[in-house]
């Protein structure tokens, strides 16, 4: 049984979190840098300009790359053959206390939906654990913001609406989001599995490198396919039109229930902060 | 590009068109959804709300040496009621990201005030054009205090002017 500590899962967990904020992330500046290129108003080229400015500006690490620092979400994947020597969950809420506090992040948690008291050091995380084979532990770790987060959704289709009716819906879900989700933004999405099944893929899509491949035929031809309907829906930068509304499409998938075609979306705004570490 | 000093008024306001990059300079006060709900309440305020800019906004903690944390903008949409109070007394401008309702958009018409854009996910950047802040009122709420910026240049884009005018996509 391989051991670790609990401290090594504190300061990791700070550790990504105060670089997802302030490094600049080459892949995603690259995307844009393409996306302009192609773009021909003059207002969406102006608005992915001032986000290339951003980029420019916070890595020299004085500011955050955008303001809303996120509410913290974690996916644990913890080996059967490891052990930590103390409670993880309070591992990573410690990190969390900790990044927020000597990162100068800003703390975005309130205790209770209605008398809406803030936390003060954005803790909870939210966390997902998951025993897997092995003796290592990963952490898949996200800021999220409530921007991209408000305009996410899911419904329950039925198993005839078949690959249509997720495509409508996605595009449904992307236009009612317009510039309010941040665009040019990259959409997560779940298909299959149960009700809270499928908002989880949808939220663990958007830990995929940005350049992979779905191992799926049909999943890979239908990512491609939703990325170039929905950049031509015409919504955006910021909601203003244009060609590039999203930079990627992630799909995963599950079995559900012969009665059921569940599909999540979620989104993620073009300040994208999503980061693992394998323990 | 257009530079605008604050306060706003009428005649400036009117000057505006759809899609217009403006340069704000000047005072103009940060308030997000919990500032709205108290606001509405207040009977005398230490602020003058007469062609004044609210900006939707709650910016990361200061760092030791610097003028303000990162600085973008909040959806507009949760301020689109709380707003028409505030517009009903003087307010001229408003600064966030993202559509907005029907009847925040009729209302703000008829109070001739100007909903601006500035770039959601650009924190960085925009702090760079805030030269002083101080906080006004609710100082409980963290990051969702009143607090007073002065401005420099600061960069935005007139979202809907008076003359029916969106630069959004969704309503051309």
């Amino acid at each position: 049984m391989r051991h670790i500590s609990f401290q090594s899962i504190v300061e990791e967990t700070k550790k990504l979190l105060i670089k997802m904020n302030y490094e600049l992330d080459q892949s995603f500046v690259s995307l844009i840098q393409k996306a302009k290129a192609k773009e021909d108003r003059d207002l969406a080229k102006s608005i992915l300009d001032d986000i290339l400015a951003n980029h420019d500006l916070f890595k020299e690490g004085d500011f955050p790359k955008c303001q809303d620092t996120g509410m913290v979400v974690v996916f644990a994947k913890l080996g059967e053959d490891c052990k930590v020597d103390g409670s993880l969950f309070e591992a990573i809420q410690q990190g969390v206390r900790k990044a927020y506090e000597t990162g100068y992040l800003r703390k975005s948690v309130v205790l209770h939906p209605f008398d809406r008291a803030n936390s003060k050091d954005n803790t909870p995380a939210i966390i997902h654990t998951e025993l897997v084979p092995g003796d290592q532990l990963t952490l898949k770790i996200a800021a999220k913001g409530a921007g991209s987060e408000n305009m996410s959704a899911l419904k329950m289709l039925t198993p005839t609406e078949g690959i249509d009716g997720v495509k409508a819906f996605v595009k449904d879900t992307v236009l009612a989001a317009g510039g309010r989700a941040c665009p040019p933004i990259i959409l997560g999405i779940g298909i299959g599995g149960n009700l809270e099944k499928c908002a989880l893929m949808a939220k663990e899509a958007l830990f995929r490198p940005l350049d992979d491949q779905h191992e799926d035929a049909t999943i890979r031809a239908l990512e491609q396919t939703l990325y170039d309907e929905v950049n031509a829906l015409n919504v955006g930068p910021m909601g203003v039109g244009g060609k590039t509304t999203c930079l990627a499409v992630k799909i995963n998938i599950h079995p559900m229930h012969i009665a059921s075609l569940p599909v999540a979306v979620n989104i993620q705004c073009h300040a994208n902060r999503h980061l693992e570490v394998t323990l | 590009m257009i530079r605008l000093q604050t306060p706003l008024d009428e005649t400036k306001c009117l000057a505006l068109k759809a899609g217009d990059r403006v340069l704000l300079s000047g005072t103009i006060y940060g308030a997000r959804d919990q500032a709205h709900l108290r606001l509405k309440d207040e009977t005398s305020l230490p602020i003058d709300l007469k062609g004044a800019v609210i900006y939707y906004v709650g910016p990361t903690p200061t760092k030791p040496g610097q003028v303000i944390g990162s600085s973008g903008p909040t959806s507009a949409y949760r301020m689109d009621t709380l707003a028409i109070p505030l517009m009903a007394q003087g307010v001229k401008g408003m600064i966030g990201k993202g559509n907005r309702s029907e009847s925040f958009q009729t209302s703000m018409r008829e109070h001739k005030a100007i909903y601006f854009m500035s770039i959601g996910g650009t924190g960085a950047l925009l702090a760079s054009k805030i030269k002083s802040q101080k906080t006004v009122l609710y100082e409980d709420l963290g990051p969702e205090a009143l607090i007073a910026l002065e401005v420099e240049d600061f960069p935005c884009y007139v979202a809907y002017d008076l003359y029916g005018g969106s630069i959004f996509s969704e309503d051309q």
